[in-house]
């Protein structure tokens, strides 16, 4: 009888050092991520020992003066989630049709010349996004939240306890998705111009319509790895800070109310809260960032796991 | 009834009379096709120049050749699919039925539904059922049979093709989930569905085994009743076995895909006129 023996070519030297040098580098990113999660934990002990985790993550109120500070970031990480989801509703739509009108539609050299300037569109700094959102974007933006509150008051989320629009969780959450356009849109260009040209074609050559083509050979391949690109949106979102901080006044109110006045998120916070409140209130800052890395690092998480079952992965 | 093959154009113009086998119900006739001085680039580059072909309704004619002479860019000028290229660019006249298909009231939609192809690789829509595949066709134009019309569609194309005994306990499977060469032949059932007048065929067995290869040539036998077949094979004993009318494309060195001979099969393998052709149905090149 024979024995099975493991087959494999992988004993070359240059295999092993390429391997070997690939391999740390891949083990460094991870070692930074726990690192950056430890020095987190470490530095906001103070903060979470005070009241304990779940005092932390589920009360609302955030002051470091006075003689009874207390940390609460549920309002403050509602708040991001609710710009992120606005971000998303606006911003995935245009990002999705761009990619598809880009891939599927537009002439060869119109392609390039749109593929750069949604390019750049990405490496406009954000504090610019910022200054822009709230001088040019603002201003245009209150006249429709005020027409959405008037005319759609029945649905809870355009309904408000205020008539003043500007700086809210709305404004904010239009001008972050805006600013996520450019990488859904490109990772959705990606997989629309991944789906299989014979599959394509089969269609075609049945007497499909371009339309057609896109309903039921684009989309159906696409659906998982758009749903990444969305989580990789939302990812994004969550994490904007700059642009946020210049429009938001922050709340500490949980509330439906999105077109008005307030709204907050945690990275914004940070932003215009550092330096301030002394040691502890360092520490509840750092909390809060800490919170906010776990909560972005799962939702990408979860898109590259999507996106590369969808794109990698053969499918049925 | 028997045409000479070097009938004029306007002869094809009246439709062939087609005895209809009983089982099946048959709404389609076969239609004649006729390519007139078709050239095609792409880029710029000229790849097939001046070819004309006359492909005889309610026979099955083979394109053969060697590879990159332009058989597979032929066949597609066929149906309007080599516009899909970018970049693709032709000259000439394709006349269906005496019409020209690249005439201005010519929609392509409509005329790829009367001249369907099947590819060299196997591309049914994998996230469908080998249901939904079949009526896929049907779908694109807005037509959704139900209920037992649907079932009867179905068990028919999918019998024409050669597949249904081996997958009618799984019509509700997922088309990528096939074999190879049952892909394949879903393939073909899903072309027949839309009743086409016209069936292309672009190397359709290069991916199968001998049985299933058989399968389609028979197929192919018993459609030529009512669809007019085109096929492009590299297999001279397949050419022979399931063409009437034969046609060898060559390309020169730098030169683009000319036909060198056309004519009935038997003439091409037994008694062609031209040097190339004994040579290239001998496997002396190519
Ligand atoms: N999409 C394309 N873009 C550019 N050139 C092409 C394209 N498709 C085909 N060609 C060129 O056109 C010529 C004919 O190609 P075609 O595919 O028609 O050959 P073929 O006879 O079908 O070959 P095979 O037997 O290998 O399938 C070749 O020189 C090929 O390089
Ligand atoms: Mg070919």
């Amino acid at each position: 009888m024979s024995t099975p023996r493991v087959v494999t070519t992988d004993h070359l030297f240059e295999d092993r050092l390429y391997r070997a040098g690939v391999k740390s580098v891949g083990i460094g990113t991870f070692v930074l991520l726990v690192a950056i999660g430890a020095f987190l934990l470490l530095k906001s002990w103070p903060a979470f020992a005070r009241h304990g985790v779940i005092s932390f993550l589920t009360t609302t109120g955030f002051t470091t003066l006075g003689h009874h500070p207390s940390f609460g970031v549920a309002a403050l990480l509602y708040w991001s989630v609710v710009i992120a989801v606005v971000a998303v509703v606006v911003g995935v739509p245009v990002a999705v049709g761009t990619a598809l009108f880009i891939s599927e539609f537009a002439p060869r050299r119109l392609r390039a010349v749109l593929v750069t300037l949604i390019d750049m569109l990405a490496v406009v700094p954000s504090v610019i996004f910022g200054l822009w959102g709230f001088y040019m974007l603002q201003p245009n933006l209150v006249g429709f939240a005020r027409f959405l509150s008037v005319h759609l008051s029945f649905i809870p989320v355009f309904s408000v306890h205020s008539s003043v629009y500007s700086s809210s969780a709305f404004i904010a959450g239009v001008l972050v998705g805006i600013m996520i356009v450019p990488i859904v849109c490109s990772v959705a260009r990606e997989i629309f111009s991944l789906a299989p040209l014979g599959e394509r074609e089969g269609a075609l050559a049945l007497g499909a319509t371009k339309a057609t083509v896109i309903r039921s050979v684009v989309m159906p391949f696409a659906r998982r790895g758009l749903a990444g690109s969305v989580m990789l949106g939302l990812g994004r979102a969550l994490g904007e800070t700059v642009a946020v901080a210049i429009i938001v006044s922050p709340s500490f109110i949980i509330s439906p109310h999105i077109l008005q006045q307030g709204g907050a998120s945690i990275a914004a916070f940070i932003a215009l809260r550092f330096g301030t409140g002394g040691q502890l209130g360092s520490a509840a800052l750092l909390g809060a960032g800490l919170v906010l890395f776990v909560f972005t690092l799962v939702v990408n998480l979860g898109a590259s796991v999507i996106v590369n079952r969808s794109v990698g992965g053969r499918r049925a | 009834m028997r045409r000479e093959s070097g009938a004029a154009p306007a002869a094809l113009e009246e439709p062939a009379p087609v005895p209809a086998p009983a089982p099946l119900r048959t709404v389609t006739t076969a239609s004649g096709l006729v390519a007139d001085g078709v050239s095609a680039w792409f880029s710029g580059r000229l790849v097939i120049e001046s070819v004309s072909l006359e492909m005889e309704a309610s026979k099955v004619t083979a394109l053969i050749g060697p590879s990159g002479c332009g058989k597979s860019t032929f066949l597609r000028i066929l149906n309007r699919m080599h516009e899909v290229t970018p970049g693709a660019e032709l000259a000439g006249r394709v006349l269906l039925d005496g019409e020209d298909i690249y005439g201005p009231e010519m929609r392509p939609t409509e005329t790829r539904r009367r001249i369907a192809m099947v590819f060299q690789k196997p591309n049914p829509f994998p996230a469908m059922t080998v249901e939904d595949n079949v009526l896929s066709g049907l779908k694109f134009s807005g037509k959704r049979p139900r209920g037992k019309e649907k079932d009867d569609l179905v068990e028919e194309m999918l019998t024409r093709a050669g597949l249904f005994s081996e997958v009618k306990a799984r019509l509700k499977t997922l088309g990528g989930e096939l074999s190879g060469g049952q892909q394949q032949r879903l393939c073909i059932a899903r072309a027949l569905a839309v009743r086409p007048s016209v069936l292309l065929m672009d190397e359709p067995c290069s991916a199968l085994d001998p049985s299933s290869t058989r399968r389609i040539e028979e197929t192919m036998r018993e459609i030529a009743e009512e669809v007019t077949v085109v096929v492009v094979t590299h297999n001279m004993q397949q050419a022979q076995r399931v063409s009437d009318y034969c046609a060898l494309f060559l390309a020169g060195e730098n030169a683009p895909g000319r036909i060198v001979e056309k004519g009935s099969t038997k003439d091409i393998f037994e008694n062609p006129k031209d040097e190339r052709t004994s040579d290239y149905v001998h496997g002396r090149f190519g």
